[in-house]
């Protein structure tokens, strides 16, 4: 019943619903990485939403779209840096806030530009890839973003394990104290993240009003900056597993649609499901090994920093 | 010449007091540039935002009743969060206790069962702590991360709410329309306050902050919890199980939660509907850290809290567009959260000594 | 600053009980309670077009304000009597979910107006309205019979409503092109339009020609646009889809709305219960798109026609359902009771009802 040019769509599908995933995600992770939790990515995609479609529907550069968007979402994740690093709030309550603070100011900025239609970016034909036997037309079908992001995943896969950067980040996050007495600066390292997870949130948010459904609508996110949050956890801080979540994910959620398209009666509710229970699913499986877990989670993740003089 | 915090030792009386009226005086200046700014008359819109939602005994009670799920489930949170047990799923708890609470009114539907609201809570209680107890035994078996969990359950109560909703705890007489029927009479919360919709569920917020308080300052697994959260190698030096930490903050917030999910449904809304919470699991969030995960600051957070989800409708009233409240809102919170800074911390001039330190 | 004071002290005696009635040469103050964001298109987007109506239609003589994403919940109760309170002497409630509330609080306001949509709980002092939306849906249908061999269905969910129109397109286009057939995706939403594109974007893979949609962003459009489809719209989306858009139905609340307001400002106005479609301009269908040639549009345009003068029912015998059990005997008509209570899919749509 499910021919290969339906499988091709169905992993074209997934992929583009993959990668706001996987740009938000990699942001949080960096973010965590460094000892913060940020749940705000909700509010930041939504501010990188409407600033990357008012750039590439003004400019039609999306190029400029995105690092205006990255750019917008790095801003706004500096309230919740001064927040969390300046006035020692909870990350918690700091996240949420951010969350509530961005659907509101991006609600407010965007009623300019709700209801304009735009042309999103188009997929590009990768050579040689595209030549391939069968699968080869997936890579006609695919924007440069989705590319973008993975290359993104492996840099900071990369970053994060072989530089003195991610080391040093690392050892912010694994116990900020030490970092400290070692003679890091907590407080800039840990800006520097939320700033780089802010400017992927907003990247993310980017591809949803330029991509995936090239316009401008208040809460358009509907919840996806959610999912990423949860996405780093699954991936127990590892960029790749990360991936793989993202696809996961959003293989799940496009085959409970084809499924549905092709005759599955299930309830559509049950099948709505599907994606958060598969998701602790696996995080269980994961977990169950207390050991490989506790390698990866940032030591300082959520603490509150307070550099004693 | 730089500009430092000092942790207080003991939180200043002055700025206790004084931080929130900082924060509020500082919105409401933003505020009243953001409605001018869209030109609307400010004053009329600060007035419906914070005075006309409670210049009646209806808005009063009205200031009460959202309060009320606000309070109890931030009084929950407090105490697992003073236990760095971070439950973010309260809003699926809640939807749990309205499923189970309906579903018992909806069985005992015109069976002239009196008292059956007791009942109605009992159950949103049971169900909401058998939702907490989902993620509670994740963490504790299996090592995942409760935040996560938590989380994800929110996603699927509303997906199980809405199937319910959508079949088998639809109105039989109702078109087909996804909702239940009404609860009989005896289902229904009695009221506290006639002739509003304030019920007598709101008996339960006293009770749960004394009940909070004593567990916190007077019990031993209080003092556990406490110690749990602020030095966890002393607790674990000194025997204190995790687990129980875990199963205690999480069914008590997840019996709370789920209350209020069973009165919400039982009282103001008085059947089943698709969507029962207007985000009250995560603004408690916000509650419990704006009340210092201190009872009576959060009592006080929540209809803090409550005035501004009110008052962000009322304004809508005078052609402020939603986006302006929510924008509002925002500020809100971020300027409530960030002045509390002066209530732990002072702050102090310091020269290059104290720079060299830093590094 | 004189009147602006004024607004606040006035403001302050309304909230403490102390104004009087209102004065008659004040503006009739009418209050719209919606259960999602207006956004751009899509239901609560379709109401605000006819809140906008009736703003032009009366001038001063009313004032107009609304409260978005009341969905549910404790809230619903509190925005009506907060409006009822306030001396609004005409209340909409524009989703189902607000239809207890405003029972309830139409209870203790006799005085004044109350008008529910979607709903069936009826009061002396709270109207209930309704569109016959299939009328439309029946007629997109037909366009889309004619213009392709399969629709794909974004469908939020399994409620009468929207049966009715899944189950309307797919008698509207069978009329025209027997062998069409229908394919429906439910995301369990009415708003989020990275779902809606993905299930739009599925049912294109799957091979249907041209798509319809429940849901309330121009995300459908989208697709259809990118992917060289067509597409019949919920609310004309015509701009998102230069090629891909055919028509689209189309609610018109404003005349309705505006009858109404004109009944309370002469004070004829009483209670009702108002189900119309496109005999009494509450459903219309949006211009055709360039590419629909003029026996199609011909053809619809008669067909439309025939529905106004009740000529025509879109649900009229013989309506079998999908697994062959007839609903409606042959030259009979439907009774509305089982058109609000639609619980089945028409032969001619593929899968079955979840």
């Amino acid at each position: 019943m499910i021919d290969s040019a339906l499988m091709i769509a169905i992993l074209v599908s997934a992929m583009r619903t993959a990668t706001p995933l996987i740009l938000a995600a990699l942001g949080e992770l960096v973010v965590e990485k460094a000892g913060c939790v940020n749940l705000g990515v909700e509010g930041m995609m939504l501010v990188g939403a409407v600033t990357g479609f008012a750039v590439g529907l003004t400019t039609g550069n999306f190029a400029l779209a995105f690092m205006v968007g990255a750019l917008a979402g790095a801003g706004f994740s500096l309230i919740y840096g001064v927040l969390v690093l300046v006035f020692q709030v909870n990350q918690y309550a700091a996240g949420l806030a951010l969350t509530i603070l961005g659907g509101g100011a991006s609600a407010f900025w965007g009623q300019t530009w709700q209801g304009r239609n735009m042309r999103g970016l188009q997929p590009v034909e990768l050579p040689v890839l595209s030549e391939l036997p069968v699968i080869g037309v997936m890579f006609t079908r695919l924007d440069v973003v989705v590319y973008m992001a993975l290359a993104a995943t492996v840099i900071v896969g990369l970053i994060l394990t072989r530089t003195r950067v991610g080391l040093i980040l690392r050892a912010v996050g694994e116990n900020h104290d030490s970092a400290h007495a070692l003679g890091f600066s907590v407080v800039k390292v840990r800006f520097a993240a939320i700033a780089f997870g802010g400017a992927f949130a907003g990247m993310g948010g980017a591809y949803l009003s330029c991509v995936m459904t090239p316009l401008w609508i208040e809460g358009m996110t509907a919840g996806r900056g959610w999912i990423a949050v949860a996405l780093v956890v699954f991936a127990t801080w590892k960029p790749a597993r990360l991936v793989l979540g993202a696809w996961l994910f959003g293989l799940v959620s496009v085959m409970q649609i084809h499924g549905q398209g092709l005759g599955l009666a299930v309830p559509s509710h049950v099948l709505a499901m599907l994606p958060y229970l598969v998701t602790i699913l696996v995080l269980v499986l994961i977990s169950r090994d207390a050991t490989r877990i506790r390698l990866n989670a940032p030591g300082c993740l959520g603490k509150p920093f307070r550099p004693t003089a | 010449m730089r500009l430092r915090l000092v942790p207080r030792l003991k939180p200043s009386p002055v700025a206790l007091y004084g931080a929130p009226v900082l924060a509020i005086a500082l919105t409401v200046t933003f505020g009243f540039f953001l409605f001018l700014g869209i030109g609307r008359d400010p004053w009329a819109a600060l007035y419906a935002y914070f005075i006309a939602p409670v210049n009646s005994a209806f808005g009063l009670s009205e200031w009460l009743l959202a309060a009320l799920p606000l309070a109890l489930i931030g009084l929950g949170l407090a105490v697992g969060f003073r236990a760095n047990i971070w439950n973010i799923g309260a809003e699926g708890q809640l939807v749990l206790g309205a499923i189970g609470g309906g579903a018992v009114a909806l069985a005992l539907w015109r069976e002239d069962v009196p008292g059956t609201f007791v009942l109605v809570c009992v159950a949103g209680a049971l169900a909401g702590m058998a939702w907490a107890a989902i993620p509670a035994l994740l963490r504790t078996k299996f090592n995942a991360n409760e935040i996560l969990t938590s989380l994800m359950l929110i996603y699927v109560a509303d997906q199980l709410l809405g199937w319910l909703v959508h079949g088998a705890l639809r109105n039989p007489q109702g078109f087909g329309f996804p909702e239940s029927r009404l609860f009989s009479p005896e289902a229904v919360m009695p009221l506290l306050w006639p002739g509003t919709r304030l019920h007598i569920g709101w008996l339960a917020l006293p009770v749960a902050a004394l009940a909070v308080w004593f567990l916190m300052n007077h019990m031993v697994a209080g003092f556990r919890l406490r110690v749990g959260g602020d030095a966890a190698n002393a607790a674990t030096y000194a025997g204190f199980s995790r687990s129980r930490m875990v199963w205690l903050s999480f069914l008590l917030t997840g019996g709370l939660a789920g209350l209020v999910g069973a009165m919400e449904v039982a009282g103001p809304v008085g059947q089943l509907l698709p969507k029962i919470s207007p985000g009250y699991g995560f603004a408690a969030i916000i509650v419990a850290f704006l009340g210092r995960l201190n009872p009576v600051g959060v009592v006080l957070a929540a209809h803090l809290l409550a005035l501004i989800l009110i008052g962000g409708e009322n304004v809508q009233m005078l052609g402020v567009p939603v986006a302006v409240a929510q924008l509002f809102q925002g500020v809100l919170l971020v300027t409530l959260l960030a002045s509390d800074v002066l209530v732990r911390y002072r702050v102090v001039r310091v020269g290059r000594l104290g720079e060299r330190a830093r590094g | 600053m004189t009147p602006r004071r004024t607004s606040i002290f006035l403001a302050a005696a309304l909230g403490l009980g102390l104004a009087g009635p209102a004065a008659a040469d004040d503006p009739l103050k009418i209050g719209f309670v919606y259960s999602s964001l207006i956004g751009d298109a899509g239901w609560t987007f379709q109401h605000d077009l006819g809140r906008l109506m009736l703003e032009e239609e009366f001038g001063d003589r009313v004032e107009t304000a609304y409260v978005e994403s009341i969905d549910g919940g404790a809230d619903a109760e509190r925005v009506i009597r907060q409006f009822a309170s306030q001396d609004f002497g005409l209340i909409f409630g524009t989703s189902f979910n607000h239809m207890n509330p405003m029972a309830r609080v139409a209870a203790q306001f006799p005085d004044i107006a109350f008008e529910h949509a979607t709903g069936y709980t009826q009061d002396t002092n709270l109207a209930i309205y309704h569109t016959r939306a299939y009328e439309s849906r029946y007629l997109v249908g037909m366009v889309a019979g004619l213009m392709g061999d399969s629709l794909g269905v974004v469908a939020s969910y399994p409620i009468p409503e929207v049966l009715r129109g899944i189950n309307a397109m797919t008698l509207g286009a069978r009329s025209v092109n027997p062998d069409f057939t229908t394919r429906v995706v439910w995301i369990s939403s009415w708003f989020d339009p990275g779902l809606e594109r993905t299930a739009a974007d599925a049912l294109l893979d799957q091979g249907v020609d041209v798509l319809a949609h429940f849901t309330d962003s121009p995300a459908v459009v989208q697709a259809a646009e990118d992917r060289e489809k067509y597409v019949v719209a919920l609310g004309d989306m015509a701009q998102y889809g230069e090629n891909a858009h055919l028509t689209a139905l189309v609610y018109n609340w404003g005349p309705y709305y505006v009858e109404r307001a004109r009944m309370v400002l002469d004070g004829t106005w009483e209670t009702a219960n108002t189900w119309e479609g496109i005999s009494a301009d509450m459903m219309t269908i949006a211009p055709y798109n360039d590419s629909v040639p003029q026996d199609v549009r011909d053809a619809v345009d008669a067909k439309m026609e025939e529905i106004r003068s009740g000529a025509f029912h879109p649900f009229q015998g013989p309506l079998v359902a999908q697994d062959g059990t007839e609903k409606v005997a042959d030259g009979e008509l439907p009774d509305d009771g089982m058109l609000l209570s639609m619980d089945f899919y028409v032969e001619g749509v593929e899968g079955s009802l979840p």
